[in-house]
């Protein structure tokens, strides 16, 4: 009986899996979930006729395909940060693409120079301070979050979270690690709060009072104006883009490479183009409120309400070189507790 | 009724069962072992190869603060998982009071709220926006934080209530079943030698039912040493915390892993402390199990605060969530409910049945082996194989991922060698691996609960059988088998639970396209949005309601009651 169980089981395990190798297919490993890549692979797929086949996680994609090795039916990973991404090319785990529409589509500073990554959709990391507590212009800088004028007023999720180190390392970047201890110091006495939650979250304390200022994403602020029930909350809030006068504000990419396998070559480049045209680069505006990474595309309505964003043009790669540097300098100043 | 409760060691391991056996038993023991060992032992060799030496960093920044807080959380979880669960699980087996065969299930209902939803809803309904703090604000007229003091939901308490609250129920289902299994004559015994029924509880009800408690405590811990979701949503810096920092922001696996394997070394030592501390008890249950339990009738005082007891873990653990979903599930019902929802559900439910059905199959085949070979191998194969359950479920994915891959692509070379075609991957990435995964991390759960029930089982029943000419194999069919039944069905249904609610291991492993119910529901949690994914999270905890009544009525049918 023990005999027949098992196999019964095993036999049912194995019926089950869709092992996606077939022509006319491409399989993506997305560190994007998966519902918000769904309008554009439906786009995709009615344009071309090409399945799209999807796994999200947000960890572990990268050692899954790295132990499939050769035999990984991923043809194509997307990120939305751009050191998980860099990991990839560092762990030799994506090919080169040489291709004349993309490298049209989308400006040298949001790709790889060898083609080994593109960015798809920039976002930039803002500033949202209380309509009712701060006055406009009263903070127009990164580097015056540490001012002590803000003492106790600023909420901020973990210094952890990918999005928060990349913006610690562009500050390295551009100040040296010695200085931005310091600045990375003052921000922290300023908090309100033990850093928690996601982006949202510190926009719904600004509306609830428990701060007045709070670093986050520009789609999260998008998103909940598109929400009804958290409408209330993001019209408390004026945005900020921070560094606009100067060296611009520091922006993070949403972005894809091609993988070492990519079984469905041929079909995964054309993904790619097709994602960086203006048709789908319009769809990721409208769907996630981000920037488009093609020039010739324009913000969606509420994101080009809230003004020209000037990015900062400090090369991306660099900020992904001073990730560790980042991580551990916010254990060194506490920043989590 | 009983014999030799906490006899010294006596004819358990009676040579005669062992020599009389075939090895057949002990190999495919050793054969199962070696496979289910394979992600720990992947894991384990990932942490001697770090991409640089973490610890001395962490020493000198957070490892401090990873520690106590980790020590703190499991501290207080087990103090209230042991007091909910054991309180709980007395009342319904053996007081009169209303509503008692209501709660004898209704109390398993957290079980089936994943950790990381009821920490969700319940920061919705208590952080400073909710609707609790909105409302007292009015009430008196605060204006804001720093009017009044409000106890911080997102917190080192507040993640041990989040996490306390679903996992009493492993404690409870575990002693319930304990102490239904109890001789009440023993009970009687010691009431008429001038115990009261208090003194007896701690004198004699809980030493009989200690292994199983023990059993139920130790997947608390193990749970609760591993959880992420909810740690990383309170922003409470646990061990765990620390290793996925250690993974995905310093890219570096081997550190993370050398965490991992310290946090399961804890793990051992805490079972191993456990065991050696009764390593000289022996219990057999009674031959004769079909005395009547005669329940208390009590004063209507006692009866209601016994129905306060059962109520309040039910109401806050399960009726509270499960109604915040259910709102959430009515304003967001548009976009909740879609057609790949009965897809989904099927997924899970085919992957849940399936798990528990391979878990139960493998567990039975270890404890049994260990039952006829009792020797230091084979406890120490045991033990092993029940690894899995003490680490995280993405580390453990990753682990599931390397031998798999690797003989994957063996096969493949081999085939590209020889016939000059790929076979690709033929394990990897497909439901196999899910439920391969799901056994190695559950196998704690029916191993352990299979091993403390056979246990219990007087050996005269295996002699008896044996020399009225049964193989091994035909002795635990006909008498082990119907006689664990409820122990069984328990195991299994746990493990179904288990599986609904899986996580981290489900969305590494998981073919392309495939979601369960609760993959489903992350991609909305993970994107600040659980609103909009209510529906599915009220079916897992729904379709979590089932198998935990047919799990209570198959305990219940274990024993008859008068």
């Amino acid at each position: 009986m023990r005999l027949k169980l098992a196999a019964t089981a095993i036999a049912a395990a194995c019926a089950l899996p869709m092992q996606a190798s077939a022509d006319g297919e491409v399989n993506i490993y997305s560190y994007r979930q998966a519902y918000l890549l769904e309008p554009l692979l439906n786009a995709f797929e009615e344009d071309t006729g090409i399945e799209t086949n999807v796994v999200f996680a947000k960890k572990g994609l990268a050692e899954r395909l790295e132990r499939e090795g050769r035999n990984s039916p991923a043809d194509l990973v997307m990120t939305v940060d751009i050191s998980r991404i860099n990991e990839l090319v560092e762990r030799d785990l994506v090919q080169s693409v040489e291709n004349d529409t993309l490298e049209k589509n989308i400006p040298e500073n949001l790709r790889h120079p060898d083609g080994k990554w593109f960015a798809l959709t920039t976002r930039g990391r803002l500033i949202f301070a209380s309509k009712e507590r701060v006055e406009e212009g009263e903070i127009t800088t990164y580097e015056q979050l540490a001012d002590e004028k803000w003492n106790d007023r600023i909420c901020t999720r973990s210094g952890k979270h990918p999005y928060n180190i990349a913006l610690f390392s562009s500050m390295i970047a551009h100040h040296g690690e010695e200085q931005t201890e310091e600045w990375l110091a003052g921000l922290k006495d300023n908090l309100a709060r033990k850093p928690q939650g996601g982006d949202r979250d510190q926009i719904k304390a600004i509306h609830a009072g428990e701060c007045d200022i709070a670093i986050g994403n520009s789609y999260y602020y998008g998103n909940m104006l598109n929400d009804e029930n958290q409408r209330e909350q993001a019209e408390a809030v004026r945005l900020v883009f921070p560094n606009a006068d100067g060296r611009g504000t520091h922006i993070n990419i949403s972005g894809i490479a091609l993988t070492n396998s990519a079984p469905n070559r041929d079909n995964a480049i054309r993904l790619m183009e097709f994602l960086s045209t203006p048709k789908a680069q319009r769809i990721y505006a409208e769907a996630n409120t981000e920037y488009p990474a093609n020039p010739e595309v324009k913000p969606s309505g509420i994101v080009a309400e809230w003004g020209e964003i000037n990015p900062d043009d400090l090369s991306l790669q660099e900020i992904a070189e001073n990730r560790n540097a980042a991580v551990k300098m916010v254990d060194r100043v506490d920043y989590d507790n | 009724m009983t014999e030799a409760i906490t006899a010294e060691q006596t004819g358990a391991d009676s040579p005669l069962l062992a020599r009389r056996t075939s090895k057949r038993w002990l190999i495919t023991a050793a054969l199962t072992t070696a496979i289910v060992v394979l992600p720990v032992l992947s894991v384990i060799i990932f942490a001697l190869f770090p991409e640089e030496n973490i610890w001395p960093h962490l020493l000198d920044t957070t490892l401090p603060r990873y520690l106590t807080t980790t020590l703190q959380l499991m501290a207080g979880v087990a103090i209230i998982t042991l007091t909910i669960g054991l309180a709980t699980a007395w009342a319904v087996t053996m007081c009169e009071f209303p509503g008692r065969r209501f709660f004898e299930w209704a109390m398993l209902l957290p079980f089936a709220v994943p950790a990381y939803v009821i920490a969700y809803v319940y920061t919705s309904l208590l952080d400073y926006a909710g609707p609790v703090q909105t409302t007292l604000r009015e009430w008196f007229g605060w204006r804001n934080a720093a009017d009044y003091w409000f106890p911080e939901i997102r917190s080192l308490e507040g993640a041990t209530l989040m996490i306390g609250l679903v996992l009493y129920p492993y404690v409870y289902l575990l002693a319930r079943a304990a102490f239904l299994e109890q001789s009440p004559s023993l009970f009687a015994v010691s009431r008429s030698l001038g115990h009261s029924a208090l003194s007896t509880f701690f004198r004699v009800v809980l030493p009989i039912a200690r292994p199983a408690v023990a059993v139920g405590l130790s997947l608390v811990m193990m749970e609760t040493l591993n959880d992420f979701g909810t740690v990383d949503f309170f922003a409470v810096q646990t061990l765990t915390a620390g290793l996925f920092d250690t993974w995905m922001n310093l890219g570096n696996l081997g550190g993370a892993a050398q965490i991992a394997t310290t946090m399961l070394a804890f793990v051992v030592i805490l079972v191993t402390l456990e065991r050696y501390s009764r390593r000289k008890q022996q219990q057999f249950a009674a031959r004769d199990n079909r005395d009547p339990i005669r329940r208390f009738t009590m004063s209507f005082p006692r009866q209601l605060i016994c129905v306060a007891v059962c109520a309040l873990p039910v109401i806050f653990g399960f009726l509270l969530p499960a109604i915040t979903l259910g709102q959430y599930a009515w304003e967001y019902f548009d976009e909740s409910w879609n057609t790949d929802f009965i897809r989904n559900t099927l997924n899970s439910l085919f992957l849940s049945g399936t798990a528990a059905l391979t878990t139960l199959v493998v567990g039975v085949t270890l404890a049994y082996s260990r039952r006829l070979h009792n020797t230091r191998g084979m406890q120490i194969m045991m033990r092993l194989s029940s690894l899995g359950y003490a680490m995280p479920g993405a580390v453990l994915a990753v682990g599931v991922i390397v031998p798999l891959a690797a003989f994957d692509n063996q096969v493949d070379s081999i085939m590209r060698d020889t016939f000059g075609v790929s076979s690709g991957l033929l394990l990897s990435g497909s439901a196999f691996a899910l439920i391969f995964a799901y056994t190695v991390r559950f196998l704690a759960v029916s191993a352990g609960s299979v091993e403390s029930a056979l246990q219990k089982i007087t050996p005269s029943m295996d002699m008896a059988s044996r020399s009225l000419g049964h193989t091994p194999g035909q002795t635990l069919v006909k008498v082990h088998l119907p006689m664990l039944r409820g122990t069984l069905i328990t195991a299994a249904l746990v493990v179904f639970v288990d599986v609904m609610k899986e996580l981290p291991a489900t969305l590494i492993l998981r073919p392309f396209n495939f979601e369960t119910l609760a993959t489903y529901v992350y991609q909305f949690a993970s994107d600040e949005q659980l609103a909009h994914s209510a529906l599915p999270a009220l079916i897992i905890v729904l379709a979590g309601i089932i198998p935990i009544i047919l799990m209570s009525k198959s305990i219940s049918g274990t024993r008859s009651i008068s």
